[in-house]
């Protein structure tokens, strides 16, 4: 026998006593699915749960977003920058004019990865709640690495994707899963309590996370 | 017209407080008769068997089972002062019915666990009073007993009762929703658990310059008690009910 | 960077070694929880680290449970969810392995530790490396796979920053949630300056006990093995079932490196680990991180749903691993264990824990989840596992903060029972304490027979009528145990029963 068919064969003996065979009508679930939480503020909560995170926000206009990604670079120390293709043109222009040196995704590999300053992405959803950004790997956020590797992110995330929490943002999510794309959520920064159960900001992910909140 | 008017109650005093603690089933008495109950004592009850059930003894444990429902099953109002006791009558005794396979007593403990009281809520929840005319004019730290809170669910109605009390000086015990330690048979089987964790049970008893600390549950306050009285701290220990019976007249029994 | 060379020194045991020894005591051996726990209770370092740890977490998780308003709820909906995985499992395992297949994962079973073992040993050997990156798993810490894989000549290691300290140390982790909680920052840097350098890059010699600092070294030193790894290996806090899809909550993103980075990815799963749909996500996403670390929400989640091209690892391998879980699944009391995410709340509330740590539970599960997990997944043969029920003063603080309700006190007097009734299986010949229990059994069935008892109390009371106390009783046993720290009051020489009787006559 098989390890698969000998494993089902022991469910299937240890729940014998389990007359009702449709796991649905078994056992209900009261819970009502997508509601969102309520809150003040969605975007303030937003805001201030970034915050407490240690990662830093910053608000701009969408005419002023490219600007914004620029003194945001220039404040993490950044100067050669990861653009993923689907980032806007306006951004990119803006990156050229401040000075800074576009690093496109031409199949890197991790050691460039880890050369590079600083990754630029959007986002797809946000959770204010939980202070959560959702990626979903589109083209304007790359494959997985580009936010993993460079040591510093920078996330533009715009008002309308800010939802009230994890509940609201699943449904937005849901149209990658179903493509099979993969998902990454961000709750601040890396971070560890393992000393003694001090938080310490920053241990392999990008060390710095700085999120531009675009009206 | 006294709040117990008209109730005959069944006083539960668990074997522990029969044998060991007897001033406070006394206490028990005289603060339900002060309010008007009619207090009965049926000789037939013993133990409600949690010693057995919690060591993992179920099979002993069923004829405490069927003597608690043989014993108090005619009675409305069965009350006892132990959160703990009156947590594993409600909480275990159908599980001990079933464990028998005996369904007629599954039904009857079912049934009676509906007419259990522990003492506190008795008063507060039955009775309707927090005020019982008690008077202790001494520094008390309350401990609320793991038991009482958790399997009981008495809630605030001790500290409620307590608050009422004329001359008494209410001291918050630190951590007081940590467990003592006792735990039945674990404070023989595991006993350096045990006395690590009352000894810090003690030691905040100890801090808050208390002259009693008291609780729902004497077994509890003996693992206390025992280690408060080695460490010779001068705290008391006292069962809530005993601080209720006493009146500015003195206690009468 | 100054490196102190002088410190970098193999200890014996590591000589032939891939990657540090862990400590040669097996859990099985180990000696039953009341005797384990004295070397613990007296090791004054260990229970400041174990009180300060566990006081802040419970701090953080109280704080974040009030600010959800339906938390309660929450919890009721996750406790419906995880029962009708965990009573439908074979329904669901097959719909999960038909969704992962679909996506590109390669889906293999495991009836046992060793199966499971076998299975990531051959496939990283196909992988022509000797070297693997892990993830924190308890899946693969109980299936012990470190040492199958150092066996085979692969070198696993350990990148969650608590367990790098655990493997650097040649520890045993304590905790399921922070594997070092029982190591202060003092001894992590002298950890770090005495062993990173023997397997990697070494720790900055002038590094201080700043935790900061700490992590950084763990960066510097994982960093190359993160670039350079071939095979990640992970666990899985959740399959979806519905999707296909596996999730991973983490802290530092050591996860999301071994699950990016890596060509080939394995992870060893539970089999229990599912929940029907993705939509339900929503109820666990959000009581497991403020349940276990009290955040809001962890740093990094990783959702992932087969092979994507050009994004992370192209050979994907699951592993659902039995070891003993379709034997919890058997006993409806003890099955509701099965619910368990792994959150460690349990163990940061219990007053037991806090005082002895994770060692003295003889398994890789401590605290009150191991105390009921631990003896169903392996059964009540050893003294080990015979005594873990009976680690625990029931005190029921457990219960209140599990987010998936399992109610541990009662499995833990489930599995006292089913203890006692190995032993009277295993001995019909009663021992002392079951000749001690059928007499009190006897005695408290009828009240006649307490009242002939209580002869004795009142004897004692009556000849020791102005001793208020006890001492010490040198006679081994229960009364021993009692007395040798605590004095015992004196019995009364009237019982309440007596009072009563006399109360009565004469009115």
């Amino acid at each position: 026998m098989s390890a698969r068919e000998e494993i089902l064969r022991r469910i299937r003996g240890a729940t014998r006593d389990i007359k009702v065979k449709d796991p649905v009508a078994d056992v209900a679930v009261d819970w009502v699915y997508g509601q969102p939480t309520p809150l003040d503020d969605v975007v303030d909560t937003f805001i201030e749960n970034i915050e407490d995170y240690k990662a830093r926000i910053t608000r701009s206009e969408a005419s002023s977003t490219g600007q914004a990604i620029v003194d945001a670079l220039d404040e993490l120390g950044a100067t050669t920058v990861l653009v993923p293709d689907g980032i806007d043109a306006g951004w990119v222009a803006a990156l050229e004019a401040g000075g800074k040196t576009i690093v496109r995704d031409t199949a890197l590999s991790h050691y460039e990865l880890s050369d590079t300053d600083a990754v630029l992405t959007g986002a797809r959803v946000a959770a204010a709640d939980s202070g959560t950004i959702c990626l979903d790997h589109d083209d304007t956020q790359g494959r997985r690495a580009l936010t993993l590797v460079p040591d510093r992110h920078v996330c533009v995330v715009r008002e309308d994707q800010v939802v009230s929490d994890i509940p609201e943002a699943l449904i937005r999510l849901k149209p990658a899963v179903e493509a099979r794309r993969p998902i990454t959520w961000i709750s601040g920064g890396s971070a560890t309590s393992d000393i003694e159960l001090d938080r310490v900001e920053g241990v392999h992910g990008p060390r710095q996370l700085f999120v531009v909140l675009e009206a | 017209m006294a709040p117990g008017d008209g109730k005959t109650v069944a006083l539960f005093a668990t074997c522990i407080n029969d044998t060991m603690f007897p001033s406070t089933p006394k206490a028990v008495v005289q603060v339900l008769e002060r309010l008007g109950c009619k207090v009965v004592f049926p000789k037939s009850q013993s133990c409600c068997g949690q010693m057995l059930t919690n060591t993992g003894y179920y099979d002993e444990a069923i004829p405490s089972v069927r003597n608690y429902v043989k014993t108090f099953d005619e009675y409305d109002y069965i009350v006892g002062p132990s959160g703990s006791c009156i947590g594993a009558v409600r909480h275990q005794h159908p599980m001990i019915a079933r464990h028998a396979k005996d369904e007629g007593l599954e039904t009857a403990t079912e049934d009676i666990v509906q007419r259990t009281y522990d003492f506190s809520e008795f008063l507060v929840d039955v009775l309707g009073v927090e005020d019982v005319g008690a008077y202790f004019p001494h520094r008390v730290t309350f401990h609320p007993t793991c038991h009482s809170m958790r399997i009981a669910k008495v809630g605030d109605k001790p500290q409620r009762l307590l608050r009422a009390v004329r001359g008494i000086t209410l001291l918050e015990l630190p951590q007081a929703d940590q467990c003592c330690g006792f735990g039945g048979t674990f404070s023989v089987k595991n006993p350096d658990v045990s006395v690590a964790m009352g000894t810090d049970k003690a030691r905040n008893a100890a801090s808050t310059g208390a002259e009693y600390l008291v609780a729902g549950d004497n077994a509890c306050l003996m693992h206390i008690g025992g280690i408060l009285n080695r460490g010779n701290t001068g705290v008391q220990r006292i069962h809530l009910a005993e601080i209720l019976a006493n009146t500015e007249e003195g206690a009468t029994l | 960077m100054t490196i102190d060379q002088s410190r970098s020194t193999r200890r014996e045991v590591d000589r032939n070694r891939l990657t540090p020894a862990p400590p040669t005591e097996s859990y099985l051996g180990m000696p039953a929880f009341p005797k384990g726990v004295k070397s613990e209770l007296g090791n004054q370092q260990l229970r400041r680290n174990l009180r300060h740890a566990t006081t802040t977490i419970r701090g953080k998780r109280a704080m974040r449970q009030a600010e959800v308003h339906n938390w309660q709820e929450m919890r009721t909906a996750a406790e419906q969810i995880k029962n009708r995985v965990g009573r439908h499992l074979d329904h669901y395992l097959i719909q999960a392995e038909e969704k992962m297949t679909a996506a590109g994962i390669t889906v293999h079973w495991a009836r046992d530790a060793e199966e499971a073992n076998r299975i990531v040993v051959d496939i990283t050997k196909s992988k022509n490396t000797d070297e693997v990156v892990k993830i924190k798993s308890m899946a693969t810490q109980e299936t012990d796979l470190n040492e199958a894989l150092e066996e085979a000549g692969i070198a696993a290691w350990e990148t969650d920053l608590a367990e790098l300290i655990v493997q650097m140390g040649h520890d045993k982790p304590s905790h399921i949630l922070v594997p070092a909680i029982h190591r202060n920052r003092s001894e992590v840097r002298e950890i770090f300056l005495d062993e990173m350098g023997n397997w990697g890059a070494p720790a900055p010699a002038d590094i201080s006990d700043d935790p900061p600092e700490l992590a950084n070294a763990a960066r510097l030193h994982l960093r190359e093995k993160f670039l350079r790894a071939e095979v990640g290996i992970s666990g899985g806090n959740f399959i979806v079932a519905d999707t296909g899809s596996l999730v991973i909550v983490e802290s530092e993103g050591n996860g999301r490196m071994c699950l990016t980075l890596p060509e080939t990815l394995i992870s060893v799963v539970g089999i229990e680990k599912l929940v029907p749909t993705f939509d339900d996500l929503e109820v666990f996403l959000r009581l497991l991180p403020r349940s276990s670390t009290g955040e809001r929400m962890n740093p990094y989640t990783s959702i992932w749903t087969g092979v994507t091209e050009g994004d992370g690892p192209q050979d994907l391998h699951v592993v659902l691993l039995d070891n003993g879980r379709t034997k919890v699944l058997e006993d409806p009391v003890g099955r509701e264990a099965l619910r368990c995410i792994r959150c460690s709340a349990c163990m940061n509330v219990c007053p037991v824990y806090e005082r002895v740590g994770g060692h003295a539970y003889g398994s890789v599960y401590p605290g009150p989840i191991g105390s009921i997990l631990t003896p169903q997944l392996r059964g009540v043969s050893s003294p080990i596992d015979q005594s873990l029920p009976f680690a625990s003063s029931l005190c029921g603080a457990c219960d209140e903060v599990c987010p998936v309700k399992i109610p541990i006190s009662d499995i833990l007097v489930h599995m006292r029972h089913k203890v006692v009734e190995y032993k009277k299986g295993k001995r019909p010949i009663p021992t002392g304490e079951r000749v001690l229990f059928k007499g009190l059994g006897w005695m408290m069935a009828k009240g006649n027979r307490l009242a002939g008892a209580q002869t004795f109390t009142k004897t004692a009371g009556k000849l020791f009528k102005r001793k208020q106390y006890i001492g010490p009783i040198p006679i081994p046993g229960y009364a021993a145990n009692w007395t040798n720290a605590r004095d015992i009051p004196m019995p009364p020489a009237q019982t309440f029963r007596d009072w009563w009787a006399e109360r009565e006559d004469t009115k």
